[in-house]
């Protein structure tokens, strides 16, 4: 089975004070900033790495390419996707922080059509622009079904019919689909049982930890010498124009750092009416 | 923190993974762990499964390949972002425990001892010093007596770190004569009837990590569990001494580092007749005179380490590293407490602990006093 999974860099939110706006109010500066990959993205890369190998014997069965559109020095959170186990990487030339989300799902496409996965797994969103419709422009542009919010995972060994639950407010909904297709996940695909491929033991418990595995140094070693695919939009034969203008970025305002402790529910509701006006 | 000279892309990509660990598994947990004067067992599997426990060994035996300079930086993601001294030393005493047994035992001993070690699955711990004997290792007393396809052990060990804990103990024995030519390596394993933990010690600092006096009596251990040939063991203790100061530095570098880092935010935070602590000059120049510190111990630490890895381990200048780098800790740490006034003598206080900590160095894994015969003895 090949899997294709999009990745993006995202500052890092433990450095978030580094986030700056240029003095005109035209874009985010992304000088000084520590980047780290998009946890949905991870998240997904995750599920995508357990559908495409045996755990238990820790060997490969499939393949997953991760692909990511940005600069020279996003090659650094392709290496981290290589390093956690992913077969080879394409980078598309661009400024990631330029393209909306109609592009960005344009150029998907364009790499699916090449790459002819059996699968798309993607995170639902980044937590940057925080947009949540490039997976489902892609699907479109496809014209593949879209599962999103995957909570579980089931595949047989060719992986051809993905079944896959989805938490909803009035329960779970189990649904079946057929590949190629896009499918999103949510945090809960990260337990330790949520991913069965019928190669991996069905009893097979992955770690319980928060996030995508560790990159082993044998990992990161052996990700120094996987091949990445370097293209461009042009390349790609990709003419999208942007759909969306941005038109001005401000920080929010500074906190107060004033906290008001309350006696009772009363007493917040009346001063979330009166003094924060947010009721 | 700036990287050391000898690092490249892959070890920036390894701290990060194993800062990640450390944020996750250590950090959340480090002061109540102290505390206690335990971390849990399973943190060894947790860590051996995320592979941070088998950087620096051969993919052979279990490890994940890497050299020592990787090694050198994961304890140094552990200290600066899990804030346990004592939980990073606790879960790198394989570290000293395992490299005679690498380097000199056999491929059985290797797959029975080192690849259960790195898994996070047993826990190793190196046994040289005896109540009598610390430095002048070529004076212990723990004596092995061959008899038949067994040695059978009396002595006891003491300060071991992981002691407590240990499934295997690569223990110093005396099977020969007075001198370093009578002593060789046993792995002795838990469970050996006469083995046993005769305590748990108290300490100053490293609060984390279990410490214990370890006796032997009568304690038969199989033939097969000895590390090279019999009178052996003093050039194989002699060989894990270069890494192991190496090591040690490493870590003060790390302590003095984070005791910097926490000093500035206390500064920046703190105010006093209207002003931050960083608005005294008084307060700027002790930081700075601390980065310096800082700076100047990760140079020479540096320099070890890039040597080493070239081939060219030089026991004077891991001396020299060590001894430059445990007193830069100490003073660092001081000027931390001193920064932080009251709050810095509170128990609560990160920097109280590192500087408990940091009183270590001078002694642990050979003395400064020991370290400068080394040096004396060099030119």
């Amino acid at each position: 089975m090949k899997i294709l999974v999009p990745i993006k860099r995202v500052a890092d939110p433990d450095n978030a004070n580094k986030v700056k706006v240029a003095p005109d109010g035209s874009s985010v500066t992304s000088e000084g900033l520590e980047w780290k990959l998009n946890p949905f993205d991870e998240w997904s890369l995750e599920a995508a790495l357990r559908l495409t190998e045996n755990a238990a014997e820790k060997s490969r069965v499939g393949e997953v390419v991760v692909v990511t559109i940005g600069p020279k020095d996003a090659t650094q959170t392709i290496r981290q996707g290589l390093a956690m186990g992913a077969e080879r990487a394409i980078r598309v030339e661009g400024d990631d922080a330029q393209l909306d989300a109609w592009q960005v799902a344009s150029v998907l496409a364009a790499v699916a059509k090449k790459e002819q996965p059996d699968l798309i797994i993607m995170g639902k969103q980044v937590v940057d622009g925080d947009s949540n419709v490039v997976p489902q422009y892609l699907a479109e542009l496809l014209g593949w079904p879209a599962l999103n919010y995957a909570q579980s995972l089931t595949t047989d060994a060719e992986g051809k019919t993905v079944k896959a639950q989805r938490e909803l407010d009035t329960g779970v909904e189990t649904l079946e689909v057929d590949g190629p297709a896009v499918i999103t996940c949510a945090d809960r695909i990260l337990h330790p049982q949520a991913v069965k491929n019928g190669v991996t033991p069905d009893d097979f418990t992955y770690p319980a930890i928060e996030g995508g595995r560790y990159a082993t140094l044998k990992g990161i070693m052996k990700a120094k010498r996987k091949p990445i695919d370097e293209t461009t939009v042009g390349d790609l034969g990709v003419e999208a124009a942007a759909t969306v203008q941005y038109t001005a970025f401000e920080l929010p305002p500074a906190r107060s750092g004033n906290t008001t402790f309350v006696e009772s529910v009363e007493e917040l509701v009346e001063k979330l009416h009166a003094d924060a006006k947010v009721l | 923190m700036q990287p050391y000279l000898f690092e490249g892309d892959e070890h920036a990509e390894l701290r990060r993974q194993a800062r990640r660990f450390a944020q996750e598994r250590i950090a959340p947990q480090a002061a109540a762990w102290e505390e206690a004067e335990e971390f849990p067992r399973a943190l060894y599997g947790e860590a051996g499964e995320a592979g941070l426990l088998g950087v620096g060994y051969p993919e052979e035996w279990g490890g994940s390949g890497g050299d020592f300079g990787h090694m050198l930086v994961v304890a140094e993601e552990f200290v600066v972002a899990g804030t346990s001294v004592g939980t990073t030393v606790g879960l790198g005493s394989h570290g000293i425990a395992l490299p005679p047994i690498v380097r000199f035992g056999d491929d059985a001993q290797r797959e029975r001892f080192v690849r259960p070690v790195l898994a996070g699955e047993k826990v190793s711990a190196l046994a040289i010093t005896e109540p009598g004997c610390g430095s002048d290792v070529a004076s212990l007393r723990t004596r092995a007596r061959r008899d038949g396809d067994h040695y059978v052990v009396d002595g006891v060990k003491t300060f071991i770190t992981s002691g407590r804990r240990a499934d295997l103990v690569t223990c110093a024995v005396r099977t020969g004569d007075a001198g370093h030519a009578g002593i060789s390596l046993l792995v002795i394993e838990r469970g050996t009837p006469g083995f046993r933990v005769s305590r748990k010690l108290k300490k100053t600092g490293w609060w984390a990590s279990d410490t214990a006096e370890l006796s032997f009596d009568e304690c038969r251990v199989p033939v097969k569990n000895r590390i090279g040939e019999e009178g052996a063991g003093f050039a194989a203790i002699m060989a894990n001494f270069v890494t192991e100061r190496l090591a040690l530095a490493g870590q003060c570098v790390a302590i003095a580092s984070l005791a910097h880092a926490e000093s500035i935010r206390f500064a920046q935070a703190r105010e006093a007749f209207g002003r931050p602590l960083v608005g005294f000059q008084v307060t700027r120049h002790r930081l700075a005179d601390m980065a310096t510190r800082v700076a100047a111990a990760r140079a020479l630490v540096g320099e070890g380490v890039t040597r080493y890895l070239a081939g060219d381990a030089r026991p004077s200048l891991a001396a020299m590293a060590k001894n430059a780098a445990s007193d830069a800790c100490s003073e660092v740490c001081d000027h931390a407490v001193q920064i932080h006034g009251g709050m810095g003598y509170m128990r609560e206080t990160l920097v109280e602990r590192l500087n408990r900590d940091a009183r270590l160095y001078p002694i642990g894994g050979g003395t400064r006093e020991i370290m400068n015969e080394l040096i004396a003895k060099s030119y």
